[in-house]
């Protein structure tokens, strides 16, 4: 029986020819993050153990990305805790000030993550990284700060699911809406404790950025960890960066899926998930007309520069409505400067759109941008919980960046040619 | 160990962003974030669960965000065990982590009403109703996160490790 992407990515870290899914193995971590939230935990930890030793600081990664700008006393001090932290081991990969971007569009940029890699991270949407053809997923601060000692952590190793998308996509359909169908579709614990992997001729024609998006996005399936083969796409993003070799799996043909899904995109529309979960979707073309008060676009699922030139194509020469804040999140300093150079950056502000810093922000309704009582949000960001950006009476309307663009124009969600 | 209580029940999908909203999580101290525990779906949760002290809830419980803040708020709240359908995965790792008791039962899990008074039989694995009179076998964990339950928390295990080199 042969294995998938995910079952050889575990086995080679496990120093073992084969493993099978529901099989507990001890695996070696080549890289354990985790930010201002999660860090802080884990650090009190490791201090209230009395632990100082730290098996490799150019394995831990620290990134002070979500309540930054600090927006507070306290949360000032937690990144005090970690920048002291990383002072203390020479933890060389701590990112704050003005080279800290949202963790998940930043590792990657920077070169920190190649195909093979074995990554675990204090934060959910360390699945992300599995567009790289890298395993990768989220766990607590209290598993990092053991795998920052040890080295390696233990997994349970997932059953593999197998997405497959076909077909010819509609105009303003991107990887955000095969995500967003597809969790729809198997709804929010439909890949619980598995990997999802997602291939086809749809997944081989997107960008790199829209396949961030949607490995982003495993964890709201209840995923372990997305992961798709690293092509030549792949591996020319990757040799700009990395100086770490690169190991390139494929799945066999002999491979155990849970289960094949195939979805043809043909029909699909961009997709709206409505409040409170990500698997309320429906076509924005199906829904009434929802007066909105903010839209967001940013975050670690949409914060990359094919997410900027999507709402830069929609609000070119057009202004925001009165009634709408529109705020923008460039995912990383670089993303920053490139929107920049491209000019993006002006015509988001002639059309009366914010430009926030680098910063996962209003996403978790931790700062820049939090709803009051009543207020509708649409956002390019991965939850719509009860109270996820602000008040509890809140609500949160998941889309992709043109959806988002366009609804800020009008004023209500809209798809870019209903405006 | 025995732990007894009454059941405090909710739903579905319990996420992590309503057992803690992230507007707390610039804390890290359990009792102050077991303050805010599950405030927006029961803002009488915290006073429910010191007496209460056992949560029962149904599938996904803790899907979210991989915050180790919710099960210390939900520790911290006086709540002694939680039983569900089922847990997700990052939670159901920080539970093991910090020491929380969890329990999967699909059959506990809809069988069990609002203030049942329980007691469940962590050695034994099972969870018993006395309002109802019935009993619910639990699967028992696999001996390495039995271990981890054992020693207090997977911080203790590796700092018998790191002494031990």
């Amino acid at each position: 029986m042969g294995m998938t992407i995910t079952e050889k990515i575990i086995a080679a870290h496990a120093q073992k020819e084969k493993v099978a899914p529901g099989e507990l193995v001890q695996v070696k971590v080549d890289l354990a993050l985790a930010n201002d939230i999660t860090a802080p935990l884990g650090i009190k930890e490791l201090e209230k153990q009395k632990i100082d030793r730290i098996f490799d600081p150019d394995r831990v990664v620290l990134v002070a990305d979500h309540n930054t700008p600090c927006k507070d006393i306290a949360s000032a001090q937690n990144v005090k805790l970690m920048r002291d932290f990383a002072r203390k081991y020479g933890i060389s990969h701590f990112f704050e000030g003005g080279k800290v971007g949202i963790e998940h569009v930043l590792l990657p940029e920077q070169g920190l993550i190649v195909p093979g890699d074995l990554v675990i991270g204090a934060d959910s949407h360390t699945c992300t990284y599995g567009a790289l053809g890298a395993f990768s997923t989220g766990m607590g601060s209290t598993d990092i700060a053991a795998s920052w000692v040890l080295g390696e952590t233990w997994l349970r190793v997932p059953e593999s699911i197998l997405f497959l998308y076909e077909g010819k996509r509609k105009p303003f359909v991107t990887g955000k809406d095969l995500i967003l169908f597809t969790i729809g579709k198997i709804g929010v614990d439909g890949a619980r404790y598995c990997a999802m992997e997602f291939k086809g001729s749809v997944i081989s024609e997107l960008s790199l950025d829209e396949r961030f998006t949607m490995a982003n996005m495993a964890v709201e399936a209840g995923a372990k960890n997305g992961i798709m083969e690293a092509d030549s796409k792949v591996l020319s993003y990757v040799s700009e960066r990395a100086s770490r070799p690169c190991v390139v799996y494929q799945s066999d043909p002999d491979a155990q899926w849970r289960e094949i899904i195939e979805i043809d995109v043909s029909p699909l529309e961009p997709q709206v998930a409505f409040p409170h979960l990500p698997s309320n979707t429906h076509s924005v073309y199906s829904i009434p007309e929802i007066e909105i008060d903010q839209v967001v676009i940013g975050s670690c699922t949409n914060g990359r520069m094919e997410d900027l030139r999507m709402a830069a194509q929609v609000l070119k020469g057009r202004e925001v409505n009165p009634r709408v804040r529109l705020l923008i999140f460039p995912g990383t300093p670089a993303v920053l400067k490139q929107a920049e150079k491209e000019g993006l950056l002006r015509i988001f502000l002639e059309a009366g759109g914010i430009i926030a810093p680098p910063s996962c922000g209003p996403c978790l309704g931790g700062h820049l941008g939090v709803l009051a009582e009543g207020e509708k949000c649409v956002s390019t960001t991965n939850r719509n919980f009860l109270g996820r950006m602000g008040h509890i009476k809140s609500e949160v309307y998941l889309a992709n960046p043109y959806i988002a663009a366009s609804s800020a124009i009008a004023g209500y969600i809209a798809a870019p040619d209903q405006i | 160990m025995i732990i007894s209580g009454k059941a405090l029940k909710y739903g579905d999908n319990i996420d992590t962003d309503v057992i803690i909203p992230a507007c707390y999580l610039t804390s890290t101290d359990p009792a102050e974030l077991a303050q805010h525990c599950l405030e927006g779906l029961d803002p009488t949760f915290s006073e429910k669960a010191s007496s209460a002290g056992i949560l029962v809830a149904g599938k996904n419980f803790g899907c979210g965000s991989s915050r180790e803040h919710a099960p210390l708020a939900i520790k911290a709240s006086g709540v002694k065990a939680v039983i569900a359908a089922s847990f997700a995965r990052i939670f159901y790792r920080n539970a093991i982590n910090i020491g929380l008791p969890i329990l999967e039962s699909e059959e506990a899990a809809e069988k069990i009403k609002e203030g049942d008074q329980l007691e469940i039989d962590l050695d034994k694995g099972e969870i018993k109703d006395l309002t109802s009179g019935e009993t619910f076998p639990v699967n028992p964990f696999p001996p390495f996160l039995q271990e981890i339950i054992e020693r207090g928390g997977l911080m203790n295990l590796v700092k018998e490790r790191v002494e031990s080199h």
